[in-house]
């Protein structure tokens, strides 16, 4: 959205031509499912789903931040994967100890990625394309090339099995909080609106006096900090520290970043899409799951791949003709 | 004084752009700073604003020394500038651009966008300015764009409001507007430094007047005390006498015979920036492309040069129909194109001088795919020497070298291409005095030759004493044509700002 | 301080030379038997095949793009390889067979290289995405062809391609260096090396100068394919067995940071070939020097890390702004 000033559904659309792709997509698959899979739309499916996706949901929020401010970050799945062997081995001292550290290490790496950008000039591309590499092998490092085994005993793991208030499990009220955190500084604080102007042209936000460096430091600690997050998420699901997994979380987050009508240059974007993206990718996996369910037709894993890839190939194409004639 | 600024220095890679230069500003005055493109205008204002670092002399702002390190420091200390290229973001909303960095705020972090609207209206409402604020700034026309830009300055309430060419898109009445918002700024006590080469504006609100030459500060004057002519003269470092004998530029000529039809435009459009392009070029002469920032003139280049589809409207190359589909066409049928930004769109920095003069030539310098290296060496050096292009050799990248001699460069990439007709925009923007003069004489002397040029220019000189006749464009259309002899600056001046020729 | 940094970008401009003969001679007098045929060999083994997938990323990206999609297409390639020579008509016409099992793999692999190209220049896509799709599909389409079975073989002329030595060294070092020669020629001396270096230096320019952009572009991710494919047969030959599942897996990180390493800018305008191999050589020989020498290779990729940003910051010259 342009600004969070009132919301007009005409001006929305008007706008924000390539969002209508992942809007009208998601309604169109979740009426689909729902007409053709029993179960669907049940309580199940639906906690269980937003479960499995909530890890990618926040990595590709804190992706996008990156994103708006011009730049990229490679390094979301390794630092998971990180922060998943740090949490597991602080699990003993319960959630409230290994939450906020693992967290707090994502930030680190996220900080380490802007001093690289901004003090030493590096390409995001490449810095954090060394802190992705460099996270795995510290993963490695610290978790002897094993999965950690989280403390059953500790209350660690009730962030993956229970719910808050019986209703709604753990994971996906953090989710919620947090995309609705970070909606809010990017559509109601300075920091925010830097972050896009930086984007949307990064001499000009100097010129205009904008502190385009701290915009930048921000959007980078936000996205490891996520990460971190993310970690202890994959931790508490998996029952374990996982220094090998997170391989090619950053692309399904780009791609879901860009699904949701970010552009990948930076300065338009919105933290809404972008969830709806992510949810997007996931519900074709869904989709893919219930159909080979059904036993019509058995959809092996690499045909699943191969859908998917093509799926993303649709999507493209279609923001992209959406973009041209508006331009015209 | 407000401002002092004494003895500055700066130099690009041992290119000097400012040599001990000066300037002083009292409170509450209106201080126009003038020199060519190139004189180093942009540079001292980037100097004082913190975007570039001095490498020696003083700056003192209201009694005390200050260093700005960058735009937002100096916003701080109370200078807001207007920069000549609109640093504004057009993916963000018009309040955005004006707001931005000092949005009201409620519970003093979340910002009030509803407030921030009508802020934003009222502050555009002194501008006579109504429009959607909440909708992206790229949607609008480039005055209005350089109309926010202006309040976005004026509204920071600032001590020293610096104004870089505020009025290079605008039309008369948005000039009157601006005018009486410099009165206002005067009044209640704000110094404006004021940038433009439309000279007359100087004498309707400036109070004492700079001039800048090839780096330096050569005058100070009060500007009622001096002539228009005087300051021409200052700016250019001649004797009044000769200029007015000899003229501006090395372009004006004799105006003689004028040869075959070479190209015609009848009513082109390629869209909203160009609606309705006319123009006829013969050998032998130049045809000046007049009108404001955002009139359609490179839009109109593109065009016939085949950068831009057309949408309607028809090309004609020596009577025969034509439709340019790509550069690569247009180069084939005999057309040149210098484009305005070389930044941008001309050179290629890291490659050498030899690679970026024969890059628009490669098809007739290869054979089979594989380029005559020896054939390469020995016209780039021919060419070099022509054009008396200064560099430690061709091989020399370059983006080493100053400004004008890159300028030259790019020219010659598209003079050794021999072409009929050649489209120039912006030919000695950036370019020092001397070499200024330089290409001058070499477009002249490829006219004589029977070359057909288009000429496109902000220093109009250039195109009221070099061209047989002026188109004017104003808002993507064709509606004046003047010819010379008998083109008066005062003519152009009128026919652009009110966008149709007036007796002058 | 001013001296310093100076005298620090000089040592940038060489510094990858200068770094493969520190690594050399701490393994020539440290590590025990470095210098045998042996060692030698399997080195070069290791680094030929991600040298070939660098020089041809090293083209991509000196147009100003990337190229995701390697991994897939190498294990496309190397799936089709075997079944192609393994079929019936492989069996009956073994010749014939063995031709185009070399040959119709590059041709798939050249396939995607044009529709990877086509999508960045005529729908006018971000490489990263465009390239994103095969890297998704790529090897999911590898898998359904082999239905995700491992193919083993025997095919001795096949598998020289891997395993075959010229002079004592193995015969995939030999084409490398082969294709970095011819390579080199076509950016220095023929137009489309000149028009791709313009492409990546300043699209804009090169467009407006005439250049065919578009074209250039896809030529590019042509070749940057077809080498993919290319080393998807090497590795199943060395191998003697083909497995989509691991083929090519992460060879774009690697082939990236060894082009980068080697002096590829990533916003285009650079084409070091032999810098590709130089890249590729030193994060090998730095992976080897800690392996040798008793580090395990989690510690190889913080080097690999660090190396990476030491080698980008050293080339990037004077534009650095320090905020």
């Amino acid at each position: 959205m342009l600004d969070a000033g009132s919301f007009d559904l005409r001006l929305y659309v008007s706008r924000n031509p390539q969002s209508i792709a992942v809007w009208v997509a998601m309604v169109a698959l979740v009426i689909f499912g729902l007409i053709r899979y029993d179960n669907f739309g049940g309580a199940y499916n639906i906690t269980s789903f937003l479960n499995y996706n909530a890890m990618f949901i926040i990595i590709s929020v804190g992706m996008c931040f990156v994103i708006l401010t011009g730049g990229i970050d490679l390094s979301v799945g390794s630092v998971a994967a990180f922060t998943s062997v740090i949490a597991a081995y602080l699990s003993p001292y319960g959630i409230e100890i290994a939450l906020p550290c693992a967290v707090v290490a994502g930030l680190a790496f996220g900080l380490f990625n802007a001093s690289c950008i901004v003090y030493l000039g590096i390409p995001p591309f490449i810095a954090t394309l060394a802190t992705m590499i460099g996270a795995k092998g510290g993963a490695l490092v610290i978790s002897g090339a094993q999965t950690v085994a989280v403390d059953w005993g500790s209350n660690f793991t009730k962030l993956g099995m229970e719910k808050a208030f019986s209703v709604f499990p753990w994971t996906i009220v953090v989710v919620a909080a947090v995309a609705f955190l970070l909606w809010l500084i990017l559509e109601k604080t300075t920091l925010g609106r830097t972050v896009l102007a930086v984007g949307g042209g990064e001499d000009a936000s100097v010129m205009m006096g904008l502190k385009v460096n701290r915009a930048k430091y921000f959007a980078y600690a936000l996205s490891g900090g996520c990460a971190g997050l993310a970690g202890v998420f994959l931790a508490s699901g998996f029952g374990a520290g996982q220094p090998l997994e997170g391989i090619g979380w950053e692309l399904s987050a780009i791609a879901a970043v860009v699904v949701g009508g970010t552009l990948l240059t930076g300065g338009m974007g919105s933290i809404p899409a972008t969830i709806a993206g992510a949810l997007l990718l996931g519900l074709v996996f869904n989709i893919l799951n219930f159909e080979n369910g059904k036993g019509v037709i058995s959809i092996s894993a690499y045909w699943q791949m191969v859908i998917r890839g093509a799926f993303l190939f649709a999507v493209i194409l279609f923001q992209a003709r959406v973009m041209k004639t508006k331009q015209q | 004084m407000l401002l002092s600024m004494t003895g500055i220095e700066k130099n690009f890679g041992g290119v000097p752009a400012l040599s001990n230069t000066t300037l002083e500003l009292r409170s509450g005055e209106v201080h126009a700073l003038i020199g060519q493109n190139g004189a180093g205008k942009s540079t001292l204002i980037k100097v004082l604003t913190g975007i570039y670092d001095r490498d020696a002399g003083e700056v003192v702002f209201g009694n005390t020394a200050c260093n700005f390190s960058s735009p937002g420091d100096a916003q701080v200390g109370g200078i807001a500038t207007i920069y000549q290229e609109l640093n504004l973001v057009p993916l963000r909303s018009v309040t955005e651009n004006v707001m931005m960095g000092y949005e009201p705020k409620r519970l003093g972090y979340f910002i009030d966008w509803k407030e921030a609207h009508k802020r934003t209206r009222s502050i555009l409402s002194r501008f006579n300015i109504d429009i959607d604020v909440t909708e992206q700034l790229g949607k609008f026309s480039t005055a209005i764009q350089q109309l926010v830009a202006i309040a976005r300055a004026v509204s920071l309430e600032a001590k020293l409001v610096i104004m870089d060419e505020p009025t290079s898109s605008l039309d008369a009445s948005e000039i009157e507007t601006l005018f009486g918002v410099v009165r206002d700024l005067k009044s209640s006590g704000v110094s404006v430094l004021y940038v433009s080469h439309f000279l007359d504006e100087l004498y309707e609100i400036c109070d004492r007047v700079t001039v800048m030459r090839d780096g330096q500060t050569v005058a100070v004057h009060k500007v009622h005390d001096k002539s228009k002519l005087d300051l021409i003269g200052d700016m250019l470092g001649r004797d009044v006498g000769e200029i007015e004998k000899e003229g501006m530029t090395q372009l004006g000529h004799g105006f003689a015979d004028t040869g075959e039809l070479l190209l015609e435009a009848n009513n082109v459009s390629t869209g909203p920036r160009l609606k309705r392009f006319n123009l006829s070029l013969h050998r032998g002469e130049i045809v000046g492309l007049g009108g404001l920032l955002g009139a359609g003139r490179t839009e109109a280049a593109r065009a016939m040069f085949g950068v831009d589809p057309l949408v309607s409207g028809k090309l004609q190359i020596s009577g025969q129909d034509w439709t340019p589909l790509s550069p690569t066409e247009a180069i084939e049928k005999g057309l040149a194109f210098l484009t305005e930004d070389r930044k941008v769109e001309g050179i290629i920095p890291a490659m050498s001088v030899r690679e970026n003069l024969t890059l628009a030539l490669l098809p007739s310098l290869s054979r089979g795919g594989q380029i005559d290296r020896a054939r390469e060496k020995q016209i780039v050096q021919q060419y070099i020497d022509d054009l008396g292009i200064k560099t430690t050799g061709m091989e020399q990248p370059i983006r080493e070298l100053s400004g004008g001699n890159q300028q030259k460069v790019l020219l010659a990439r598209w003079l050794i291409t021999d072409p009929d007709i050649l489209i120039l925009d912006e030919p000695t923007r950036g370019v020092d005095v001397g070499a200024k003069r330089e290409i001058q004489i070499i477009i002249r002397n490829f006219v004589e030759k029977g070359v057909g040029v288009i000429l496109i220019s902000s220093e109009f000189e250039e195109i009221v004493e070099g061209a047989n006749r002026i188109i004017v464009l104003h808002e993507g259309e064709s509606v004046a044509e003047l010819s010379n002899p008998g083109i008066t600056e005062a003519a152009l001046v009128n026919a652009l700002a009110h966008g149709r020729v007036e007796a002058a | 301080m001013e001296y310093g940094i100076t005298s620090l970008r000089r040592l940038g401009k060489h510094g990858g030379l200068i770094a493969l003969a520190i690594l050399l001679l701490f393994n020539i007098l440290i590590t025990p038997n470095f210098l045998q045929l042996q060692t030698l060999s399997v080195n070069i083994s290791q680094v030929a095949t991600i040298a070939i997938v660098a020089m041809g990323m090293t083209l991509v990206i000196a147009t100003g793009g990337i190229d995701l999609s390697v991994g897939a297409v190498m294990a496309l390639s190397g799936a089709l390889a075997p079944l192609i020579f393994g079929s019936q008509f492989g069996t009956d016409y073994p010749t014939l067979g063995l031709m185009a099992a070399l040959c119709v793999p590059m041709i798939i692999a050249m396939l995607c290289g044009w529709f990877n190209g086509a999508i960045v220049a005529y729908i006018g896509v971000q490489p990263i995405i465009a390239t994103l799709i095969l890297f998704i599909s790529g090897r999911g389409i590898a898998q359904v062809l082999t239905n995700g079975n491992l193919q083993t073989f025997q095919n001795p002329a096949f598998s020289y391609l891997g395993t075959g030595k010229v002079l004592g060294l193995p015969f995939q070092g030999w084409l490398a260096l082969v294709i970095a020669i011819i390579l080199s020629l076509v950016i220095s001396r023929t137009t489309f090396g000149r028009y791709l270096l313009a492409v990546g230096g300043n699209e804009r320019a090169a467009s407006l100068s005439g250049g065919p952009v578009h074209k250039v572009k896809i030529g590019a991710y042509i070749v940057c394919s077809a080498l993919a494919g290319l080393a998807g047969l090497v590795v199943v030959a060395i191998n003697s067995a083909s497995d989509a599942a691991r083929n090519g897996e992460l060879m774009e990180l690697d082939a990236i940071a060894a082009a980068v390493v080697g002096g590829a800018l990533l916003q285009g305008g650079r084409a070091p070939i032999f810098g590709a191999i130089l890249g590729a050589v030193i994060i090998q020989l730095v992976k080897y020097t800690l392996l040798a020498n008793g580090i395990e290779d989690e510690y190889a990729l913080i080097a690999k890390a660090f190396i990476i940003l030491a080698a980008v910051y050293l080339q990037m010259g004077r534009r650095v702004k320090h905020a």
